[in-house]
Order: structure tokens, then C-alpha cells, then sequence
């Protein structure tokens, strides 16, 4: 059984006892634990089951590559599913419940899959699910739909109840790692004055080096350690930051830390995750390596762990996997497993060692009593939930002649692999390191930065070397390097010493025993979370998946949430052989980031409930708020779809704003319209080329209606231009447009015609804008006074004055959106609300009613106006509108001008404008399509056209409708039918557009 | 993420304060050209692995438009420039000759 | 004239550091040469202050100058003051070719204090706002998570922030939550 030690555990302390839940059943563990140190010690070793044979699991690791223990974490609002056990800190309260069981871990329905798991293999789904053809939709999917997703995701009502934020930073040198490797290359740079950060993905510095042993000048490793981030904390150029992974690394030195901040210690006030946006000059990786497991089989039975991570447990949290324990080992270093076991009291009953001879550490383990095996392998595993015995056999053959030993742990080591994603992410290259039997960062090929260098080092045993000495004196070179790149000088100082006992070289073993027949083949493990086993990897080779990439997307090699840290080389190591080529040949998947699972919630940051996005708000949001708006999002802008009165619908209330502001009086909060200023000499001509008709010619004090269009000759925007003096004019743009149509000036006046003299300014937020409008109009301005004469000679249709009304200095522009008597009167936004008071104050003997947007529309709709982004979407050009008016045939140029000309544009095919009445007075479906004779060649029916915009119009009692009609203006009281989403057939007949006041009459009194 | 120098406010900019806008130097053709010059000042475009020169706005910034000299292969800058030139200036020339002999870009090298 | 109302109404918060809207401040966007000597008169006049060189912002107080683009300047006067400067500063300009408009209404000001008002503002804006990077006398145009912005330090524990008056609200929240309790970074 696992269970805690009375001694050692350098990171728990025992006068802190914690109190947990693991399926419900309290536990206990101490400050300092990991939630698997914690649950091994209370000998709970299967932790879940795998996705694809529901096979009982138990932890393999003890960091971040772990791929079994994943868990549900927490409840409700802050339940989060699959979450690493063993890099989940253990806190008092803390709730966890295993995946991936029905009804129960012990009992499980879907273990049947194992039982099964002969007839799933590889590609089994892409072969299976594809006859008979109707099966797919009513039976495959949904089963496949039913089985696929890893743990449980969170109830579809809960929220996120934490909060998330982001942080710039800005440094000469990132080292990503706080090893031994990671603190001395810190330390090498920040000695040069170079502006340094640290970061290290776990709670503790020093990685696994103190665990490892040996001596640093002559100290304990963790004395080293300690030393050293005390002398780092002192200085004043390095940050460090634990609970902080390096999770990406991108172009131009942009790199991506996640720092966890009160995952273990929830309840504490503040963010929950911040995500580090560093831009750094040189970025030192320096995270160490992972070790790899042996493919025997029943590799994946509760109880076989890493040799590296029983180490851990041991050390770092006095826990012990197991009592009588067997080793398998490659290499030199797992006997320091075995060796630290057995000091521990636990009973070692033998190392396994493929190789024939092994390194001192060999020798220490035998001293110890421990009996070494060399030449032989695990044959198999025995144990469902855990490990009962296990058959052991000559590591050459096929696997016969086995011996069965009991036990109830296997520690395995089949090598080390550095962590080489960081190098990876943005295109550092690798090599093949014979010796090691692993890939390392290439440095002759590193990522590439802004000035064409490098950017990254690898440090330390991510970079190769796994020896203590060797990784300090390599993460020391990386430190000055980067400091040296980043521009800074860096010190002659000499490398710290480390010493630890040689060891011999390891061997190249993928497979236990080396010729596994096909029934062991079947039980090795390669990717322990996707279920992928060394005889999948071998079929796919067998079925012609030559290339990596689609090996690991035909197995899933390496596609579960692990992302294969563990074992892929293991995977492209069977591959390679089964393809009968080199490793390096092979190759590698790509590496992505990020390292581990990040919370999206951290990538969104403050990003989210009432700052999800921006909500642009004019001066009388509030009062608009307070008096019933229903809000309709124009741009980032909120208007104010209609004003909705207590019981009434908002289809009830628009229809009253639009009988009373055609009989009475309306008002419109138009703050919302651009409003940019072109003052220069050349600001006519300028505005001539902006717009397709003639601004240059306009008068000081008066307005004119406009259409710019792009190069490509497509209306982009319109509104109403005024001339302010000699050289300075005011152009209206659309809501959505201010910024777009200020950016397409400035991209002009910038980047073509530079040498004209011409200043933009966008004042658009400057004033609040109120259309008032309807027969009382005038009155109620009249009535509030302040001298400005507002008659139809002062002021006539189409122009604009400076003058005072009640209070308030304004600016009025005689101009209509609706056909009615109409001004639009500017006032400083910060007198906006005031200015909005007085004018419902005046108005209510007038009956003065507010107005929406949608109100606006239809008002618009039954003068004939078109909308942009209604009747335009991107392809309309302003002949499909009937608007050759407004397009100056004086002017030699303008944009779109010679658009215009081209083939497509002149086609008379082109939809154009058309006002569209239903035959019944109904209301046609907005977006419908027109259909003609005949079909296409898709056998659907042929298209003549769609409604562009569509209304109930109150005044006239109908629906009224614009569209876009093939040869539209020549099939004036034709019918034509618009099928509707909702079955029905629509029929209308093609009418002018101008539905109401035609002679334009209300407007100009 | 790219970091592009702002020649204009001197900022070393990162992308999400600025706004990309594609090719740099096209000549604009309007009225009286022919459909095949207008066709190609509209649609046609460089596409190159290497050495290319794009339009860039400091949109999150100074608000001004400047053109940048960068290899689309390995995302090295080779500098940035004003946007009120038709080529680029002679110095970035030097600058893409010395990283890039030999390189070629529309009639340029 | 009615009592003008900036966005928030002096709005503010107390969290890492004080968050307060600094209420309505007299600004004038100056678009011209920058090197002519009757525009450079024209902010002398205005401002007391000469024209800043590039990302300089010479401010004290409520009236300053600001340099935002090449051939754009910020001028900062109290707000009772700005119609009358803006009329000097136009009459001052009339026969060269210069844009001096009032923006007063058009923007929000914000203030951020306290020690840890950098690492607020840091959150936000992709800009290096350590001490060695950014120092009072210095002006930076950015953006604020998704909205344009501008900055200086009135000292070294004090920040001014410009947006538009319509993102005053979304800017004032974004704030708060940069200067959540317990949201202290630790960097600067």
C-alpha cells in the first residue's frame, strides 16, 4: 500500500494538518502537499480511469506531464474538471472527484471498453463508423457524442465566480524555469546589470535537483538554492515569480507567464490568474527534463510510477507508493530511486536493468542490499486497481521464461527527455542526441527575434546535459549569453561546482523485452491518457501513416491534454522502428503552446461580465436607462431601440413613437453620428476626391447630403456634410462610422496625397446631437427662446447657424432623416442632458415623445432613405440605389470613380433599388430572397433579389419594405415571391420607394 | 506577436497597437487608366517568402502611417520608414542587402 | 449656459491605488507645423509652456501641453478658460494653416495614485511603465484593454489618463478592476 513515511517530506510541514474530500471521502494531508502526495498517502492509488477503456489509473508523475490524475476540482461556481493532481496544491477544504466512471471509480460500467479493447484499436472509429450510411446521424454520433470529452464540464448554469487580469512587462533577459539551471543562469545575467525575470511553474525553487542529491561548492543542493534566491531576492533588476509557468514563447521575444495566485488558497481577495505578457530581449529556457517510462505491459496498472516522481514522493513529501517495490530502469539514475527507498525503510526487491552492466550507483544500490538484475525486463504487470506482482523475463526475446515476483509498486525509467517547447514554439530546431537518446535544442537553429538573432538559449538538462555539474556550467554560460545578447556586459565569475556520482551510459530501450510478442504489444502504454498502446502505433505503420503527424492523428498519440510530455518519444522511438528508419528521420510532433492547460478565463483577463467589451455611452445614457430603453448595440455604441412604457411591448411602443413624431413631436439622441472637421486649403479639393459629389462648391452655411465610396467603387458611408468657413467643412458620418471614415481620411492625407494641406480633426464626442423633430418642431425650439430665428427664411431645408436656444449655445442643422420638419442641434456634451431636460421640459405641451432607433428606420424606410449597412453591404454601389445624383460627373476623380466603369459595375444585370408592398399588407421577412424561374446549378431556385429593409409602418397601417430587385425600377407593379424561413411564400409587388409624403412636402415648411 | 518601431513617435509599438495595411508603394491608377492597370492596382498583390514591405498604422498610438521593411519567412525587421515616400529610402536598402544579398522585390533590389 | 457635467461626475474608487475622474479639463487639439514659430507663440500664449519635442508632456496643474503625433499637439487650459483661449489660439493662427479645435466634452480624465498606480495602469496598456521605461514629463499613447488612451505621471505615484467621454464609463471599470483588493503585481 502507499503510505506516508514518519520521516522526510522536505516541502510538508507536520504541524499543519489539512482536511480534504476525494470522491466525497474525507482525508487528511499536510500544509505542502500535492493533492496526489496527499491522496497516496492515504493509500488511495487508483485516482481515475482512462478516456477510451476506462482502465483504473493512478498517478505516473509528479508534476506537470502527469497524464492519469487528472481530477474535477471544487464545486459549483468554481468546479473546474481536469485538473492535475499533482500539481494541485492541497488546501483545508479542498473538494476533488475523479473522471471519467459510471456510476463509480471502483465500479465503472464503461470498464467493458477494456474487455472490448482488442476490437478498438487504432482507426477503429474511422473504419467502423461509416456504413450503413443513416447510421452516422441516429446512431454513431450520438453514441460517439455521449463518450467523447474528458471529465465532466461544468453545470451550464454556473459562472465563473473568480476574477482574471493580464500584466505587461517588459525585461532584458526571461529565464523560464527556477531549477538549479533556471536560479544560476538568473544570476549569471542579473550580475551584468541586465534587467532579469525568473519564473518557475511550481510552488518551490530548486526543481528536482535537491531531491537528485549531490553537492553544490561543496553544500547540500538545498543550501545552494537557498542561497541563491535569497541573493536574488536582494537584487534590485531580478523578479522572480513562483506559481508562474512559462507557457508560450512567441515572435519578437513575446512570451506568455501564468501565474496561478490563489488557486491554493481560495477565499483570499484578489484575481485568481494573471497572465504575464512579457516582451523580453533574450529568453533563457531552462526547464529541465522529463523523465520517460518504459513500454512493458500493464505499464499502466495503479502503483507503476516514474522511478524520478516515487523519488519525489519519497523526499519532497514523505509518502511512499509502496512497500515492496521493483525497479526497471535503462539507466544509472533510477537507482537513486531504489537507493533512497531503501533508506527510506521501504523494501527494494530488485532493480530490473536492460543493460548488461551498470555505473557506481549500481554498485551503492547493492551495498545497500538491494539486488540488481542486469540484462532483464517486466514482462508484465499483474494487478487490476493495483499492482499485485510481476512476471520478469531476459530483457533480450520475446518474453518468456518469466519469473513472477510480488510486490505492489514498479518504479520505471527509460530515460530523460529535456523540455524542449519552450525552444520549440516559435521554430527553435532540434537534434537527435545519440547518447542520450533524446532530442535537445539545436544551437546553430534557435527561434529567430526581431533582428534576425536568436532570441532563445536552452539551459541547464532542458538543453541537454542531465549531470549536475554539467547542467550549472551550461545554465551559467546561458545566463551570461543572454545578458551578452540583451546588450549588457556580462561578469567573469566562475561557475558553481556541482558533484554527484558518475554514472555509466544509458541504453536506447523502447520496448520490455526487447522483442514483445503481440499480446504483450497490446498492454504497453505509450500515451496513458488517449489509451494508445505500442501495437496501435505499429498498425498505423503497418496501414501506411509514414509521416508523424498523421500517426499521432490516426493513434492519438500525444493528443490528450499532457500533450504527450511523457511518452512521445517512446511513440516516434516504436514508429521509427516499425518503419525501419532513424529517430531523427522520423522526427517530432510540433511542440504548441501553451505547455500545460491554461484557464481561458486567464487568456480573456479583465475581459469579461460588464468590460467584456466596450459600451460606448452618449451624454443621456442614463436618462434614456431610467425611461424605459431597450437597447440595441450600434458599433460599441448602446442607442436606444425604442422607449418602452410600462406595459407596453416594445412593438407597441415603437409604433407610437412613429405615429407621434410624424404628428407631433419626437426627439433623437444622434450624439452617436460622426462628426469630423476638414480644415485647410485644400480640404475642398481633398473632400471632392472623398466623396462621390461635389463638396467643393458648397456654401459657407449650408448642408449637403454625401456618398464616399471606396476605391473598389463600393458605398462605404454617407451623411450630411455642412460648410463651416473659407476653408474648414463638418462632415457627418453613419454611428458604426467616425472612426473607420477618420481612419480612411487620414489613410489619404497620409500615405497619398501627403503634400496636400489638410487637418482632420474627430469631434464627434464633443456634442451631444438632438434631431428634433415632427410639426412642432419649431415651436417647442421657439419656445425656449435665446433669440435665434428659426423660420423657413432664416434657416431654410438644407442649412445650418450658430445661435443660441433657451440657454445653450448651439449649432443648427436644418436637415431630415424622416421628411419632417427637422433640426438637429449640436450642444456641448456636457451640457447634452441638460439640453435634453429642457426640450421634454418644453416639449410636453407639444406632445414631445423620445424616439428610437428603430423608430428613426422606419420614419427613413417610408421616406425612401437609404440605410448604410442595411440597403449596403459591401457590393452595393450607389447605381444599384438609384443614386446617380449624387455621383458629380464634373469631377475628373474621385474614389470609386473608375470603378465604377468597369464591366461588372455597368452590368444592367445588377440588382437594383425597388420599394417592395406585400400583397396582403403583411410584413415581409427581413434578409428574404426574391425567386425567379427556374433553378441552378446546385438545383436550387434561381435568385432575383432580397429585402434590404422591412417594416410595420404604423402611419400607413402596411408592411413596407426596400430590396434589391433584378431590373427592379423596370418591373414597377410586378409581384414577386420571397419564400420565408417559416415555410411560407411571400408575395410582393414592386412599388416606388418613397412611400409616404412623396413630394417631400413636410419637410420644407 | 510583432514589435514594429513607430518612426514617427519612436515607439517600439507591439501589434496590438497597431493596424496592418498590406502592401506598401502601390501606385494608385484612376480615371483613364485601363482596366488591366486599375485591375492590378486593386487586386494584385506581392506575395513573397523573404524580403517585403507592407503599410502599417500606429492605430493604438500616435495615429500616423509608416511603412516597415520585414521577411515575411522569419518575421526579421529591417526597418521601418516614413509613409510619404513612393521606395523605400536608400539606408533600408542597405540594411535588407546586408541580411539579404541578393534580394529582389517588385523591380527593387 | 446650464452647470456642464463631465461623464462620471467625479466619480472614484479606493483600491490598490485611488481611482478618481478628474471632472471636466479644458483640452484643445492643435494640428499644425510644430517647428512654425506663430504656433509655437500661440501655446507659449496659451500654456506658458513651449512646444514639447517628441512624447514630451510639459503639464502642470490643469493647463499644459501635450505632444501626440508629429504634427499634433494637446493644449491643456481650465475649463472655464477654453473658449477664450481656443478664440486667442485661432485668431493667433489665422494666417497660417493649423486646426485648433475644443475636445474639453470629448474626453474623460482620469486619476490614478498611490504606489501601486503604475502596476494598474499596467495591466491595461501594453507599455512599459517601469520607472527606468516611463517618467513624469513623458507622454504615451496607447490603448486601454480595447480603447484608445493617453498618458502621463504627475509624479511618480501619480497617473493621468485620457480617453473618449463615451468610454469614460467602460474606462472607469476597467480601472477598478486593475485596482482590485489584493491585486497588488509587485514589479514596480
Amino acid at each position: 500500500m502507499s503510505t506516508r513515511l514518519a520521516k522526510q517530506g522536505r516541502l510538508i510541514d507536520r504541524t499543519k494538518q489539512v482536511t480534504f474530500t476525494f470522491n466525497g471521502t474525507s482525508m487528511q494531508g499536510y500544509q505542502g502537499d500535492t493533492l496526489a502526495s496527499a491522496l497516496l498517502a492515504n493509500d488511495q492509488m487508483m485516482m481515475g480511469r482512462s478516456f477510451k477503456y476506462h482502465r483504473p489509473r493512478g498517478v505516473v508523475a509528479s508534476g506537470a506531464e502527469e497524464p492519469n490524475a487528472l481530477v474535477g476540482l471544487g464545486q459549483g461556481n468554481r468546479f473546474e474538471p481536469n485538473q492535475r493532481a499533482t500539481t494541485t496544491e492541497l488546501f483545508n477544504g479542498l473538494t476533488s472527484v475523479s473522471q471519467n466512471h459510471w456510476p463509480n471509480l471502483e465500479f465503472d460500467i464503461g470498464a467493458v471498453n477494456t474487455a472490448l479493447a482488442r476490437f478498438l484499436p487504432a482507426g477503429f472509429y474511422y473504419k467502423t463508423f461509416i456504413h450503413p450510411k443513416p447510421f452516422w446521424k441516429h446512431v454513431y454520433e450520438p453514441f460517439i457524442r455521449q463518450s467523447a470529452g474528458l471529465g465532466k464540464a461544468p453545470d451550464k448554469d454556473s459562472r465563473d465566480a473568480d476574477t482574471y487580469e493580464h500584466f505587461y512587462h517588459f525585461t532584458d533577459v526571461l529565464v523560464i524555469g527556477g531549477g538549479v539551471a533556471g536560479l544560476q543562469a538568473a544570476k549569471a545575467a542579473a550580475q551584468s546589470g541586465a534587467k532579469v525575470m525568473l519564473i518557475e511553474q511550481t510552488a518551490h525553487w530548486g526543481g528536482r535537483a535537491p531531491v537528485d542529491g549531490g553537492t553544490i561548492d561543496g553544500a547540500p543542493v538545498d543550501k545552494f538554492v537557498e542561497q541563491l534566491v535569497s541573493e536574488l531576492e536582494t537584487m534590485g533588476n531580478v523578479t522572480l515569480r513562483n506559481r508562474c509557468m512559462g507557457a508560450g514563447v512567441y515572435d519578437h521575444g513575446y512570451v506568455l507567464g501564468y501565474e496561478r495566485l490563489t488557486d491554493h488558497t481560495p477565499g483570499v481577495q484578489g484575481p485568481r490568474h494573471r497572465l504575464w505578457r512579457i516582451r523580453a530581449k533574450q529568453v533563457v529556457t531552462a526547464t529541465g527534463a522529463i523523465e520517460r517510462p518504459l513500454s512493458f505491459a500493464g505499464n499502466d496498472v495503479p502503483g507503476v510510477m516514474l522511478a524520478s516522481a516515487m523519488r519525489d514522493y519519497v523526499v519532497n513529501w514523505g509518502v511512499t507508493p509502496g512497500e515492496r517495490v521493483i525497479v526497471a530502469t535503462n539507466n544509472d539514475d533510477a537507482y537513486r530511486t531504489a537507493i533512497t527507498l531503501k533508506q527510506a525503510g521501504v523494501d527494494v526487491l530488485r532493480v530490473v536493468d536492460a543493460r548488461d552492466s551498470a555505473g557506481p550507483l549500481a554498485e551503492e544500490a547493492r551495498q545497500l542490499g538491494i539486488r540488481v538484475d542486469p540484462g532483464k525486463a517486466i514482462a508484465k504487470v499483474k494487478g487490476g486497481k493495483r499492482v499485485k506482482k510481476v512476471a520478469l523475463c531476459n530483457q533480450e526475446g520475446i518474453g518468456g521464461a518469466r519469473e513472477e515476483v510480488e510486490c505492489d509498486a514498479v518504479a520505471m525509467s527509460g530515460g530523460w527527455s529535456p523540455v524542449v517547447h519552450m525552444w520549440s514554439h516559435c521554430g527553435g530546431k532540434l537534434i537527435w542526441d545519440e547518447a542520450n537518446a533524446h532530442f535537445r535544442p539545436d544551437p546553430e537553429r534557435p527561434p529567430l527575434g526581431a533582428n534576425g538573432e536568436g532570441f532563445v538559449i536552452a539551459a541547464g538538462s532542458s538543453n541537454g546535459p542531465l549531470a549536475l555539474g554539467e547542467v550549472l556550467a551550461d545554465a551559467d554560460a546561458a545566463g551570461k549569453a543572454a545578458a551578452k545578447a540583451a546588450g549588457c556586459k556580462a561578469k567573469r565569475t566562475k561557475a558553481p561546482l556541482g558533484e554527484t556520482t558518475a554514472e555509466a551510459p544509458m541504453a536506447a530501450v523502447w520496448l520490455m523485452p526487447a522483442n514483445a510478442d503481440i499480446q504483450l504489444r497490446m498492454k504497453s502504454w505509450l500515451d496513458f491518457q488517449n489509451d494508445v498502446k505500442v501495437s496501435d502505433v505499429q498498425l498505423a505503420a503497418r496501414e501506411g501513416y509514414e509521416s508523424v503527424e498523421h500517426t499521432k492523428r490516426y493513434t492519438t498519440l500525444g493528443m490528450a491534454t499532457d500533450q504527450g510530455k511523457l511518452s512521445n518519444i517512446n511513440g516516434l522511438a516504436i514508429l521509427a522502428d516499425a518503419l525501419d528508419k532513424d529517430i531523427p528521420k522520423v522526427g517530432t510532433t510540433t511542440f504548441r503552446p501553451p505547455y500545460t492547460p491554461i484557464s481561458l478565463a486567464s487568456i480573456g483577463g479583465e475581459a469579461r461580465g460588464e468590460v467584456f467589451q466596450p459600451i460606448r455611452q452618449t451624454p443621456m445614457h442614463n436618462w434614456h436607462d431610467q425611461n424605459g430603453a431597450d437597447w440595441e448595440p450600434v458599433g460599441h455604441w448602446r442607442r436606444t431601440y425604442a422607449y418602452v412604457r410600462p406595459g407596453e411591448s416594445v412593438h407597441d411602443a415603437v409604433n407610437r413613437e412613429v405615429k407621434n413624431t410624424r404628428e407631433n413631436l419626437g426627439l433623437l439622441d444622434a450624439s452617436t453620428l460622426g462628426k469630423l472637421i476638414v480644415k485647410g486649403p485644400d480640404a475642398g479639393k481633398f473632400l471632392d476626391m472623398m466623396y462621390t459629389n461635389m463638396m467643393s462648391t458648397l456654401k459657407v452655411g449650408k448642408c449637403r447630403y454625401g456618398l464616399m465610396c471606396s476605391e473598389n467603387g463600393f458605398l462605404i458611408d454617407d451623411g450630411v456634410v455642412a460648410r463651416i468657413d473659407e476653408d474648414t467643412w463638418l462632415c457627418h458620418t453613419t454611428t458604426g462610422g467616425a472612426e473607420r471614415i477618420h481612419g480612411h481620411m487620414e489613410e489619404w492625407l497620409q500615405t497619398e496625397w501627403w503634400d496636400w494641406k489638410v487637418y482632420v480633426a474627430n469631434v464627434t464626442e464633443q456634442y451631444a446631437q438632438v434631431a428634433v423633430v415632427g410639426p412642432n418642431a419649431r415651436k417647442v425650439l421657439e419656445k425656449l427662446g435665446g433669440g435665434m430665428d428659426l423660420s423657413k427664411e432664416a434657416l431654410p431645408f438644407m442649412e445650418w447657424r450658430d445661435g443660441q436656444i433657451g440657454d445653450f449655445d448651439c449649432r443648427v442643422y436644418r436637415i431630415s432623416f424622416s421628411g419632417e420638419l427637422s433640426y438637429e442641434i449640436a450642444v456641448p456634451a456636457s451640457q447634452g442632458q441638460a439640453f435634453w431636460d429642457a426640450l421634454m421640459e418644453a416639449g410636453r405641451e407639444f406632445g414631445v415623445m423620445p424616439y428610437g432607433t428603430e423608430c428613426l428606420h422606419i420614419l427613413r424606410a417610408e421616406k425612401g432613405f437609404i440605410m448604410i449597412g442595411d440597403e449596403t453591404d459591401g457590393t452595393v454601389i450607389p447605381q444599384d440605389l438609384g443614386l446617380h445624383w449624387a455621383l458629380s460627373k464634373k469631377k475628373e476623380d474621385y474614389l470609386g470613380k473608375r470603378a465604377h466603369l468597369r464591366s461588372h459595375m455597368a452590368d444592367p444585370e445588377r440588382w437594383k433599388l425597388v420599394g417592395l408592398e406585400t400583397v396582403d399588407g403583411s410584413v415581409l421577412p427581413d434578409g428574404a430572397y426574391a425567386v425567379g424561374e427556374g433553378i441552378n446549378a446546385n438545383g436550387q431556385r434561381n435568385m432575383i433579389g432580397r429585402v434590404t429593409s422591412t417594416y410595420y409602418s404604423a402611419n400607413l397601417g402596411k408592411g413596407i419594405a426596400m430590396g434589391l430587385i433584378k431590373h427592379g425600377p423596370d418591373r414597377m407593379g410586378e409581384i414577386v415571391e420571397f419564400p420565408g424561413t417559416d415555410g411560407k411564400t411571400y408575395k410582393a409587388k414592386i412599388v416606388d420607394p418613397i412611400f409616404y409624403d412623396k413630394d417631400g412636402e413636410k419637410q420644407n415648411v | 506577436m510583432l514589435i514594429l518601431n513607430c518612426p514617427y513617435c519612436g515607439v517600439d509599438a507591439e501589434e496590438t497597437e497597431l493596424a496592418a495595411g498590406g502592401e506598401a508603394h502601390l501606385k494608385r491608377f484612376g480615371p483613364g487608366s485601363s482596366d488591366d492597370e486599375f485591375h492590378d492596382y486593386l487586386f494584385m498583390r506581392e506575395n513573397p517568402k523573404g524580403v517585403h514591405f507592407e503599410r502599417w498604422r500606429h492605430a493604438n498610438g500616435c495615429g500616423k502611417w509608416f511603412h516597415a521593411a520585414r521577411c515575411t519567412q522569419t518575421l526579421e525587421v529591417f526597418g521601418t520608414y516614413s509613409a510619404q515616400t513612393s521606395e523605400p529610402p536608400q539606408a533600408i536598402k542597405d540594411a535588407i542587402s546586408a541580411r539579404r544579398p541578393g534580394w529582389t522585390w517588385r523591380d527593387l533590389s | 449656459m446650464s452647470e456642464p457635467i463631465s461623464a462620471l461626475n467625479h466619480a472614484s474608487y479606493d483600491g490598490i491605488a485611488r481611482i478618481e475622474e478628474c471632472g471636466l479639463q479644458g483640452m484643445i487639439t492643435l494640428r499644425g507645423d510644430l517647428s512654425d514659430k506663430v504656433l509655437a507663440k500661440a501655446v507659449k500664449d496659451a500654456t506658458g509652456q513651449a512646444v514639447p519635442g517628441q512624447r514630451a508632456a510639459f503639464v502642470d496643474g490643469d493647463t499644459g501641453v501635450c505632444w501626440m503625433s508629429t504634427d499634433e499637439l494637446l493644449v491643456l487650459v481650465p475649463y472655464a478658460e477654453v473658449e477664450a483661449k481656443l478664440a486667442a489660439m485661432t485668431n493667433a493662427l489665422g494666417g497660417t494653416h493649423a486646426l485648433a479645435v475644443n475636445v474639453s466634452d470629448a474626453r474623460a480624465v482620469f486619476r490614478i495614485s498611490g504606489a501601486h498606480a503604475r502596476e494598474v495602469l499596467g495591466k491595461l496598456a501594453p507599455v512599459d511603465l517601469s520607472a527606468e521605461a516611463f517618467q513624469p514629463g513623458q507622454i504615451r499613447r496607447s490603448r486601454l484593454a480595447q480603447v484608445a488612451g493617453a498618458f502621463w505621471l504627475d509624479d511618480e505615484q501619480t497617473l493621468r489618463v485620457v480617453c473618449f467621454r463615451s468610454a469614460a464609463d467602460y474606462v472607469f471599470k476597467l480601472l477598478k478592476i486593475a485596482a482590485q483588493p489584493g491585486s497588488e503585481v509587485g514589479v514596480y
